[in-house]
């Protein structure tokens, strides 16, 4: 579902980022390990279009967004993409369920009441729907996030740190949710972590060396 | 879900800051509300008050001051005119009519005139109920009057010397209301309408026993005593061509000891002293909207750093710059839209205020219900204020690295 190959990324401070080639397929889970600075939320970036590379190509649902122009390249983030922060940048004016009728509405698709409480359900979240992003808890807002970033059945979920701020208890919670709803999706999960506890979940991980700057 | 969701969500996360910026804006259009109602009513007052007189000719003094009180009835005489001379020129061939007026009495601040029917057809006034006045001592009142002091026909009241009622009664000689006349709209609401001879009577205390020969007079339609001392206040004169205008004033001016003042030149001059006053009052008016537009581009372009998080978020998800850029306009926008409609509702509520609880405000025919085309000048630059003030902080969240804003939380 999503396919890299020779994708390098020069800063403006002008050090280079040579980035190794990640390939997942639909309906599975890859780690992006490495320590802070060595280029994962980059990489995330990239993937992501947030950020255009210099080199290489990504193809993501067959298209390589690479040759996307901008605003091209915005209305595919809307419709296959799906993202999960480490601090969940929820919009704090709006309650819950406008949160996550904001991705629909981007992507210029139908806003289904029902799709959204179908989501909210599986993620246990039904009772909070028109809760302030303020009276949730980290957990909460999290599965608030998650369910953002599949409520428009992305083709790929792109999760940074996603898991670094939570306990372990909820931290296992929201792998396995992530997991979860990304097969149920039949969406590629990429997570970009330095946590090390989710190594033993995740069984195919690529592993980014720090880079010599 | 939609943008204006999104944008009303946070101007509702803001309460104090939303109220406070929709209020200045409200301020700043409610005081250039009341101006453009202030003004535009007082150039209709002014223009139907004068359009059936091309000349009023009174005793020498501030021309001004003349139409002052014989059109409009707000300040006091110049002097007196001769009755004899006043016929010289109403029997003036370049007169087309002219309509006799005598002043200086009042009831309870209402003012007493004497005069023909002819000054009652240049404001088309029509009978309510009653009759018009015939005979002496008999009244027909403006509804204004009518109504502020509870006359009824046949009321009886005394009249009072001078234009106050502070000055003297002249207990002698009471009014009698026989005819009550429908609203007008104009300066006729407010008077109490009678014959050049009534005012006589009340001021002639000795005069009475001595019994002199009479004629009729054209200007008064009646007779009067033949009497060389009889005066009037002044005379207001229909041109019969375009020639009367230049030659008219310049005769009596020069020729008489009366003095001419043409209602058209002074009203204009009127207005333009008056125009200070407004132009003061539209520059307040303008250093408030400054003031308010200033307010709303900070709000915004502060709120805007607290969202950057926010704005990088949408932008992953998909959003447009044009889009965030929109947003932002809308929102300054709809402050200011919501401030212009307050500052319309407070403009006219405020004249509203004023005529009905002022009585100078209700005496002076000013009404807080109309709407003027420039209101909606006003609505429409008030969005354009909007966008004005909203334009930097816009420019900001079309800037909005994504990059930059999620990989440096």
């Amino acid at each position: 579902m999503i396919k890299t190959s020779n994708v390098s990324y020069a800063y403006k401070t002008g050090s280079s980022l040579q980035l190794p080639d990640v390939e997942v397929r639909a309906g599975e889970p890859c780690l992006l390990l490495g320590d802070s600075g060595s280029g994962k939320t980059t990489l995330l970036h990239l993937m992501g279009g947030l950020l255009r590379m210099q080199q290489g190509s990504i193809f993501i649902a067959g298209t390589d967004i690479s040759r996307l122009n901008e605003a091209q390249l915005d209305h595919f983030r809307a419709k296959h993409l799906g993202f999960v922060f480490q601090r969940n940048h929820l919009i704090g004016a709006l309650t819950v369920a406008q949160n996550i009728a904001m991705a629909p509405y981007l992507a210029g698709s139908k806003i289904e009441q029902a799709r959204i409480v179908e989501v909210l359900e599986e993620l246990q979240l039904k009772e909070k729907r028109n809760a302030r992003i303020s009276e949730l808890s980290l957990g909460q807002a999290q599965r608030v996030a998650i369910a953002r970033a599949v409520i428009n059945k992305p083709a790929l979920i792109l999760a940074d740190e996603p898991t670094s701020s939570l306990d372990d208890t909820n931290c296992m919670r929201a792998i396995q949710l992530l997991l979860q709803v990304a097969e149920h999706h039949q969406a590629a999960l990429l997570v970009a972590t330095h946590d090390q506890r989710l190594k033993n979940v995740i069984k195919q991980q690529i592993q980014l060396k720090a880079q010599n700057q | 879900m939609n943008l204006f969701v999104l944008v009303w969500s946070y101007l509702r996360s803001k309460p104090l800051n939303t109220l406070l910026n929709i209020l200045l804006v409200g301020l700043g259009i409610g005081v250039i509300t009341v101006l453009i109602l202030f003004k535009n009513q007082l150039g209709e007052k002014i223009g139907n008050t004068s359009k059936g007189v091309d000349l009023v000719v009174g005793a020498k003094g501030s021309p001004l001051q003349l139409i002052l009180c014989n059109l409009f009835h707000i300040d006091f005489p110049t002097g007196n005119i001769k009755l004899v001379d006043a016929e010289k020129l109403a029997n003036h061939r370049l007169v087309k009519n002219a309509i006799p007026l005598a002043l200086g009495d009042s009831y309870q601040n209402y003012r007493i005139v004497g005069t023909t029917s002819a000054y009652t057809a240049i404001y088309s006034a029509q009978l309510g109920e009653g009759k018009w006045w015939t005979s002496d001592l008999e009244v027909t009142v403006g509804a204004a009057v009518a109504d502020a002091l509870r006359l009824k026909l046949g009321a009886h009241f005394a009249s009072s010397h001078g234009l106050s009622k502070e000055g003297h009664a002249h207990e002698e000689a009471e009014y009698k209301v026989v005819g009550i006349l429908k609203p007008t709209g104009s300066v006729i609401d407010n008077l109490i309408l009678t014959n050049v001879s009534s005012v006589w009577k009340v001021h002639e205390e000795s005069r009475d026993s001595v019994v002199m020969a009479s004629r009729f007079s054209n200007l008064l339609q009646a007779n009067v005593a033949n009497d060389s001392t009889r005066e009037i206040t002044s005379l207001l004169i229909k041109y019969k061509n375009p020639m009367a205008a230049i030659q008219l004033p310049r005769m009596i001016n020069s020729q008489t000891n009366m003095q001419a003042a043409s209602p058209a030149f002074e009203t204009a001059r009127l207005y333009s002293i008056m125009g200070v006053g407004t132009d003061v009052l539209m520059g307040f008016a303008y250093v408030l909207i400054f003031i308010s537009g200033l307010s709303i581009f900070i709000a915004l372009y502060n709120s805007l750093k607290e969202r950057q998080y926010d704005l990088a978020i949408m932008r992953s998800m998909g959003a447009s710059r044009a889009k965030l850029v929109w947003s932002v306009i809308m929102e300054g926008m709809t402050l200011t839209l919501f401030g212009a409609l307050l500052g319309l509702a407070l403009g006219h509520l405020v004249l509203w205020i004023f005529t009905t609880w002022i009585p100078e405000g209700a005496k002076g025919g000013f009404t807080g219900a109309v709407w003027y085309a420039e209101e909606l000048l006003v609505l429409l630059g008030s969005l354009l204020l909007g966008v004005l003030c909203s334009l930097l902080p816009a420019w900001r969240a079309y800037r909005t690295d994504i990059h930059q804003v999620l990989a440096g939380g």
